[in-house]
């Protein structure tokens, strides 16, 4: 006869062990597809696969340049509207906004449009912008739509750097005369400056990974050349893959792999790149 | 003994942090060119007092005045009155040093740029007669492109003493400059506040009863938002006229 | 002040955006209704707007979005909490600190990486056990399941770890096992956070588009049978927008019938999380 309390301690190591496989087991399941896919998708990647088009007759020689560079316009894009009116918006959420209700529902709004899915971001954009603004599968409506998808996390980003800085600098400077918005741009900003990059950063890097909204807005699915100005038809990285996807044949499941290493490669730079920029900037700045 | 002239007045002046009283009806004229110190135990209004003298309370949410104060013959309390000027005439150093991360140099040169003033020259004179005047020139003259974090606690708050100067303050405040720095640090400031007075009007927090004594040509004794006694230093430390002095200055409380 | 103005307009165009958002589902919906009665709607069992033989029954969708999320959800919560009561409770700190970041990359991975895995790995490997169509909700559910895994567990993990110590070591001073503490004392204690946790967990799934789109189909069918091929709201309107809509057509409008729906679900799912997080978060102050 077992007692209870052995029963007891009995089930605690148990769980202790289920807990660390539980742990691992996402972690190590996403090693295994990484391995697989690494497996599959690495004797297509040559400097042929960054600089050719892809080809429906051609799969072997198919490349992801329009998308490469579809990739970059949107990113550049998405950055460019993006930034400013995140950063914008936190500066004044977080140092002009009184308590009040508009600031509450301000906040509120914010938060709830982080949790939107990407998809109705589409949908909003495939109306206003491709539609209302007569804007087309342009690679701007694109950026536009991308830019309501990012625009919540860079402005959570930015609050919280900015939060971070001590109130006492601030305090030093108003002693000395500083308006509120020199103290901001000559010391708050400086010194929130790495922690908005580092969320600025992982922002972009989840929107170069987005498909489901750029496809509602026209991101198109054969394209052989690269974007050539706002307006113009393109691709992306993550699009090119679905495109790629369905197709039956052998080579063409290659290239998606090949596509996929791609995709990750640049995601894992762009994320370990934050990570530095984080450390670094917590490092320089030791209140 | 020619007349020392009022740099400073409070006149029936209430303070409120919402339906909360934290001043109660204080009446206070300095003169121009001392050092004033503001004693009294915790929570008795000497810092917030200290505040409202160059509108830092500004800040706090709920703060409203009541009753005049003048510095220099000018109402500060008036909406016409701009703050960031006040602030050029008044200086502020606090409690714990709180040097901007930037250079030596580019600290004391702040408040200059910030008034628009982009004459290099200018601004060099300025920092490295600052620099001078808290003595802290000599130790730092061949590193003014270091950090200021890179100093030591005594070195920083006299860099933020300097970086006050640089403005050409008439009047300088200070909440408690020298609680959070060790003796000697401490003894170095004291001395600097001998120097200062010569050329500046100088209103002092302090915790400590014997810096009070050693610094100041003049004592306000605070308790419970009122000032209870104002009196020449000799006279508060050695014989006060209320009996709550006497009891703080003894150590009955506090 | 100019520049407060400026970066107010900045601030407020957050709310253009989900007035837009609204206003757009709204308007186009408004206009599908007339056309489609909203009996039809509730009540049709077949989504067909593409077809010659129109239907406009939301519930196929609805089955399919159902199907797929608590497949998903019965995956990462048991692991979730797992994952949670372990590192708070049992794991030494240094693994903790360790593995934290691993786990959060389970959420950075793009999905349609992951909608790779499902249709290529996950469903072959499954074909050798079940009889499983090769687009079905199984492989989409376990594989979303494995993606919103850090959404629950680093929620939880950080409700639990806001519990005061107090607490934790009055019941160790009885002489309870960790696990015995754990499940007694400190998970009741957080409720509110992992329930927060498992609320953003569901809405992820529900509008997760890449990962069905992929693994689970295209054909909108009345099912709760894993191993069949659906689809949810969010890949009809992917299946829709790849190819070519026309404007104010009744495909077109369904897209919003749709879009609204799946909007009104995540919408009211993350009000009831943000509240209660409002709500429960002043209890340990």
């Amino acid at each position: 006869m077992i007692n209870v309390a052995t029963k007891n301690r009995i089930k605690d190591k148990l769980f202790e062990y289920w807990g660390v496989i539980s742990t691992l087991i996402g972690v190590v399941l996403l090693v295994v597809f990484m391995t697989d896919i690494f497996m599959e998708g690495i004797s297509r990647i040559d400097a042929t696969f960054f600089t050719n088009s892809p080809s429906g007759l051609k799969p072997e020689t198919s490349g992801i340049f329009p998308a490469l560079l579809g990739t970059l316009w949107i990113l550049i894009l998405t950055a460019s509207i993006s930034i400013p009116l995140g950063v914008g918006a936190g500066i004044y959420l977080e140092e002009y906004s009184e308590k009040n209700w508009v600031s509450s529902l301000l906040e509120i709004n914010i938060s709830n449009l982080a949790g939107v899915p990407s998809i109705i971001y589409g949908l909003l954009g495939l109306e206003v912008f491709v539609r209302i603004m007569g804007l087309g599968k342009s690679v701007v409506a694109g950026a536009l739509t991308l830019s309501l998808l990012v625009l919540p996390i860079v402005i959570v980003a930015t609050r919280e750097a900015i939060k971070s800085v001590p109130n006492s600098i601030k305090q030093a400077a108003y002693g000395l005369g500083a308006t509120k918005w020199q103290t901001i741009w000559t010391q708050v900003l400086p010194s929130s400056i790495g922690g908005i990059l580092t969320g600025v950063i992982l922002a972009l890097s989840r929107a170069i990974g987005e498909t489901a909204p750029l496809i509602v807005v026209g991101a198109a699915a054969y394209i052989y050349d690269a974007p050539d100005g706002l307006l113009s038809e393109y691709t992306v990285i993550p699009m090119q893959i679905y495109t790629w996807m369905p197709d039956a044949r052998e080579a063409m499941k290659v290239n998606a792999a090949a596509g996929i290493i791609v995709l990750l490669m640049i995601t894992l730079v762009m994320n370990g790149f934050a990570v530095y920029l984080r450390n670094r900037w917590q490092k320089k700045v030791k209140w | 003994m020619s007349e020392k002239k009022i740099m400073l007045e409070a006149r029936n002046v209430d303070v409120f942090y919402g339906e909360f009283q934290a001043i109660k009806n204080i009446d206070m004229k300095i003169n121009e060119k001392s050092v004033t110190a503001f004693i009294g135990p915790s929570g008795c209004g000497k810092s917030t007092f200290l505040r409202v003298l160059n509108r830092m309370n500004d800040y706090v949410e709920g703060f409203a005045l009541r009753g005049e104060i003048e510095i220099d013959g000018e109402k500060i309390y008036r909406k016409s009155v701009k703050v960031e000027e006040l602030r050029k005439k008044v200086g502020m150093v606090f409690q714990k040093p709180n040097p901007f991360p930037k250079s030596i140099y580019e600290n004391v040169a702040f408040g200059l740029k910030i008034q628009g003033i982009t004459d290099k020259a200018f601004i060099e004179e300025r920092v490295i007669n600052s620099l001078k005047q808290v003595a802290l020139w000599d130790e730092v003259k061949d590193q003014l492109k270091k950090s200021a974090l890179a100093l030591s606690g005594g070195q920083q708050q006299r860099l933020c003493i300097a970086r006050t100067l640089a403005v050409e303050p008439s009047v300088i405040l200070m909440d408690e400059p020298t609680s959070a720095l060790d003796p000697i640090s401490t003894s170095k400031i004291e001395e600097l506040l001998q120097d200062l007075k010569k050329k500046y009007t100088i209103v002092i927090v302090t915790h400590n009863m014997q810096q009070a004594a050693r610094v100041s040509d003049d004592t306000a004794f605070f308790y419970m938002g009122e000032l209870i006694e104002f009196d020449k230093t000799d006279k508060i430390f050695t014989n006060p006229s209320m009996e709550k002095t006497e009891s703080y200055i003894t150590g009955r409380f506090g | 002040m100019i520049i407060e103005k400026l970066l107010f307009l900045c601030a407020s165009i957050s709310i253009l955006i989900t007035l837009g958002i609204i206003l757009v589902l709204l308007l186009d919906t408004f206009e599908f209704f007339q056309e489609v009665s909203f009996i039809d709607f509730i009540t049709d069992k077949k989504w067909t707007p593409m077809f010659k033989d129109k239907h406009f029954g939301i519930g196929s969708l609805l089955a399919g979005t159902f199907l797929t999320t608590v497949i998903a959800v019965g995956v990462a919560i048991p692991i979730g909490l797992s994952i949670a009561i372990y590192l708070n409770e049992f794991a030494p700190k240094v693994f903790r600190k360790r593995i934290k970041p691993a786990l959060e990359l389970l959420a950075a991975v793009p999905t349609i990486v992951y909608g790779f895995f499902a249709l290529t790995v996950v469903t072959p490997f499954l074909k050798q056990f079940i009889d499983i169509d090769s687009f079905n909700a199984l492989s989409a559910g376990l594989v979303m399941g494995i993606m919103i895994i850090p959404y629950i567990s680093s929620i939880s993990e950080d409700a639990l770890y806001a519990v005061p110590k107090s607490l934790r070591e009055a019941a160790y001073g009885m002489g309870t096992t960790r696990l015995q503490t754990a499940f007694k004392v400190t998970v009741p204690a957080a409720s509110s956070g992992i329930i927060v946790s498992i609320i953003l967990a569901i809405s992820r799934a529900i509008g997760e588009t890449m990962i069905v789109a992929i693994a689970a189909g295209q054909k909108p069918t009345l099912t709760l049978d894993p191993t069949e091929t659906i689809a949810t709201i969010t890949s009809f309107i992917v299946q829709v927008t790849t190819g070519d809509v026309e404007h104010g057509s009744i495909e077109y409008k369904s897209l919003f019938a749709a879009g609204i729906t799946l909007f009104l679900f995540t919408f009211i799912l993350n009000n009831i999380s943000y509240f209660i997080k409002k709500k429960y978060q002043e209890k340990y102050d």
